[in-house]
Formats: C-alpha cells, structure tokens, sequence
C-alpha cells in the first residue's frame, strides 16, 4: 500500500510521537504534530511537517480535549489520527469522534475499545475464547452479600478492582471478610469518582507472580502474536525495565499463552497493535488474563529488537485498510532485547522529579535510544517523566544484559537528574541476573538498596 | 511590609486538595508557618507547598490549576 503523501496526525506528545513522526516519514507520509503551549519546543514538534497548537499546557484542556484535538486534525488536513498511549488512546468516544469527523482512527473499532476497557466484559470475552482468568467473580459484583459469596468461592485473599480501572488503578486487597465488608463501598465511591462507573468485580489475588504480556497484531479477521514481554520491575504498579523474550517460560509454556492471545483477538474480531497483560506464577507453570490494552505501549520496542517488525508502521497500515502482511510462521523470534526506562526522577532522592534544561548529551553506539531529548531542551514540568527509553539487543539474555551495563555506563545526559542509576544497580543485581524477580520484588529491594547518584 | 510564599517546584499549581473541596486557604486568610497552602504537580506526582512565615490578609497571585515556574511567588501576605 502506498501511503506517500497521506497526511497523519499525531495526538500525542514526548517520546511516543517521535516515535511515531520516524514511522510515518519512513512510509512516505506528511506529519502533522499536535503539542500544547508547554511543547512548542518539543522534538516531535521540530520533526513533523507541520504542528497545530491544541490549547494550553494543563493537558485537561489540551491533549485530553477530545473536540480540540479533532479539530485541530481538521485544521491539519489529517486522514489519520494516531493517538500513541495515554491521553486519548484508549478512548472510545474519541475514536468515535475522529471517525464521525471523517478521519482514520489508528487503532481498533470504538465498540472494542469500549468493550476491552470494561475489565468485566474483557475477562468474560477471554473466557468465552478459551483464555484462562484468575478464579474470580462472574461479572459484576451486585452488592455486599453477592461480594461475600463471590469472595468465600474463590478464597481469601482477594483483589478488589473497578471494571473501569486498568493498568493497577483502584486495586484494593482483603485478606478478610471484614476488609471486604469494609473495602467494597470505599472501593465502589472511589471508582465512581474516578471512572463515573461504581462498578466492581474480585479476583484471588496471586502472590510473587510475574507479569507477562502477548503483543498481538490483527486486522480485523485475522490476528497474529508477536511474542511475549516480562515487565515484572515495577514501581507503584509502574513499568521500568521490560524484556522479550520473558525468560522465566517454557516452550511450551510460550506457545500456550501466545496461542490464548491470537484466540483472543480474533473473538473480537481485533484491529491494529494491542497488547494482553496477564500474570504468570512460576511455581504452579499458570497463567492468568488480567486485561488488554488497545494501543501501542510504551514497551514494544523490545518486540521489535526481537522480531524485526516495526509495529507503528504495521498498526498505520493496518488503519489504512491494508490486511496483516505477516504471517504467523513468519515471526521469528530472535535473541534477548532489554528496555529500561529513563524517566526525569533522581532515584537517590526518593525518586523525586527533575524537569531540568539537557546539557550536553551522548548514546553509545549499537544500542536503540527512543527518547523526546534534545540538547538544550527544557523538560517541561506538566507531564510525566519518562524522558526515553533505553534498549539493547543480545543473542542471549546474559550478552544482553552486558550490553545494557556498558550502555549505561557510556550514556551522557548532563544536567539532568535520571534513573540511569537505578538502572545500572538493577543491572548488576544477582536476583535480576538469575531472573529470580516477580512483580513486587523492586519496591522490596529499594527498601534496602542504596543506589549512587550519577 | 509584605510577606511571600514562592513555589519551590515548577508544575501546575492547585489551592485545593481535590477538585470538590474548599481551598487549603482562603483569600484574605491568615496563614501560619508550616501550613500547607497549595499543591505543585511536577510530573504528576503532588507535593505539598508550606508556608515559611506567619502572615494576614492572603493575596494569591497564581490561580488554582494554573502553571508556575520554580521561585514564582504564590501569595502575598501582610
């Protein structure tokens, strides 16, 4: 498919929309770049073809202004929006709206945006294809008894989680039936508060287990796994160092859950790039559907070192009506890709954030260095912090990890504040080098690690 | 003579602890130190702004949800 000379715009802002600007210039295409009064000097901004102002630097009023920014799209003369993660990718009213606008929304259809985004109506879809989900309740919890029941079925202790949430929000957990009795209506109030939906459901909750994730690519009809991620390091239910292939599967393992994902996304008849999170307990070898994620993520670099497939151009074509050029036999899996994520917070002072003003700056060869920096450029303070993302390729997970200590180490950002430091502790920690890790091991280990300033 | 408080983070600045709340402090309120008069979201993480000096008469110079830069002034006081 040609696509020289399409016009996309991109609603989003840092790393993700340079990443994006790369992508569409490399298939021929004009970029349009929105940014707020506070981006103006952002990269994307310097790289795209043109950049439409979408209001001030509050990103209530700016990127998360749906109408604003289909207007600004318009103004743009766009045929295609991307929303990259965050903001407003996972909005179903606002792929809704740039469809009604007459645009491509790049990403799958608003009725499975709406429906993944339902964590209730997601688990029950994954149940329906086949797809194992921690023992939990059957839909929505109706009330304080229903909750007892549900929780006296399934075993203490219990995850309490909104059928709105997502991505680790509005997770409350009871050991008890008295923290039930007393965590339901806390939970309930906080999510229609947060999410305008009370709505609730329980899960048992898995201990020490490991997050694993399936990238799926799909058009539609038909779907394909690109390979799984690890994403166990986590802070504050963050991500902050990723890998592919996740080392801690079996083969057979690998097949299971990447074979449950295609099942998945093609029951919802799935379209674009999209990612199925679950949790993997390594004692018992099960594993666990949590959610999906209906846009790119900040990790799939890693997919890409390992796979060779650029996943922004596949999900613009894919928008653009082409059918899945690859075939499953087609995705090899190829070697060890590490990401860690550089993120503007001084990790020796509690992680405290720092939208400093880049000084000099330098990448060592050979590695993949996904970042919004620029020398000179001031962080503006209104976002969050991830500044880039740091990733190395290996034939084997040991000479990966070497790779990732050297390019550390030869990586240059003056002036600024990072975790690069955390990173070069984490990367010669003798459990992260055994893969002995598990979803609440980093908070654990920065109870007691001391990490060096850089 | 006036007093100031200044905001030791660039961010948005917020008078209220949620947006369905009353402000930390009032206009025209009186301030005593160590009370916290605002918040500043760098990053989006919160932190809370104290006031270093006792004082009348609060005169905000920021409007909530507005941005600052690092040593802006936040309040006036008598």
């Amino acid at each position: 498919m040609d696509l020289t000379g399409k016009t996309l715009f991109v609603a989003n802002r840092g790393e993700i929309a340079v990443r994006i600007n790369r992508a569409a210039k490399a298939l021929g295409m004009t970029v349009a770049q929105a940014h707020s009064e506070a981006d103006a000097e952002m990269l994307a901004v310097k790289l795209a073809d043109k950049a439409v102002c979408v209001g001030p630097a509050q990103a209530t009023k700016s990127y998360l202004d749906a109408g604003r920014v289909v207007a600004a799209a318009l103004e743009a003369g766009a045929d295609a929006v991307h929303p990259g993660y965050g903001f407003l990718a996972e909005n179903a009213d606002f792929a809704a709206a740039v469809e009604a606008a007459g645009l491509i929304f790049v990403g799958p259809s608003p009725d499975t945006i709406r429906r993944m985004g339902d964590k209730v109506a997601a688990r029950a879809a994954a149940k329906a294809a086949g797809v194992p989900t921690a023992p939990g309740s059957e839909g929505r919890l109706e009330g304080a008894a229903a909750a007892q029941a549900a929780a006296e079925a399934v075993g203490y202790p219990v995850m309490i989680k909104a059928a709105a949430g997502g991505g680790g929000r509005g997770i409350r957990v009871a050991e008890t039936a008295e923290d039930l009795a007393r965590l339901v209506p806390q939970a309930e109030a906080e999510a229609r508060a947060a999410f305008g939906d009370g709505g609730l459901y329980l899960e048992r909750l898995i201990t020490d287990a490991r997050h694993v994730e399936v990238q799926v690519l799909g058009d539609g009809t038909r779907a394909i796994h690109l390979w799984e991620r690890e994403c166990s390091l986590q802070r504050r239910r963050q991500k902050v160092w990723e890998e592919a292939p996740a080392a801690c599967l079996d083969a057979d393992t690998r097949d299971k859950l990447c074979a449950s994902a295609v099942r998945l996304a093609e029951t919802v008849g799935y379209r674009g790039a999209g990612t199925l999170e679950y949790l993997y307990d390594a004692r018992t070898g099960d594993f666990h559907f949590l959610e999906m994620n209906t846009r790119i993520q900040v990790e799939h670099p890693v997919t890409e070192m390992v796979t060779g497939v650029d996943l922004i151009a596949e999900m613009i074509r894919i928008a653009f009506g082409e059918p899945l050029r690859i075939a499953q036999a087609d995705v090899a899996l190829s070697g060890h890709a590490i990401e860690v994520r550089v993120n503007a917070e001084d990790p020796a002072n509690g992680f405290m954030p720092f939208p400093g003003v880049v000084g000099a700056m330098a990448v060592p060869e050979g590695v993949r260095f996904d970042t919004m920096l620029y020398e000179g450029y001031a962080i503006p303070p209104f976002y969050d912090s991830l500044l880039g993302k740091l990733i190395v390729h290996g034939e084997t997970r040991a000479a990966a990890l070497e790779k990732l200590r050297a390019a550390i180490a030869g990586m240059r950002l003056d002036g600024l504040k990072t975790t690069l430091p955390l990173h070069a502790a984490l990367a010669r920690d003798p459990d992260v080098i055994a893969g002995r890790t598990h979803t609440r091991w980093l908070e654990q280990w920065l109870e007691t690690a001391t990490i060096e300033a850089a | 003579m006036a007093a100031e408080i200044r905001s030791p983070l660039p961010g948005t600045f917020y008078r209220k602890p949620a947006p369905d709340q009353p402000a930390y402090v009032e206009d025209g309120a009186a301030v005593k130190k160590g009370d916290v008069i605002g918040l500043v979201e760098v990053m989006k993480s919160f932190h809370e702004v104290r006031a270093d000096i006792d004082g009348a008469n609060a005169r905000f110079l920021v409007e909530n949800e507005a941005p600052v830069m690092a040593g802006a002034v936040l309040v006036e006081l008598d």
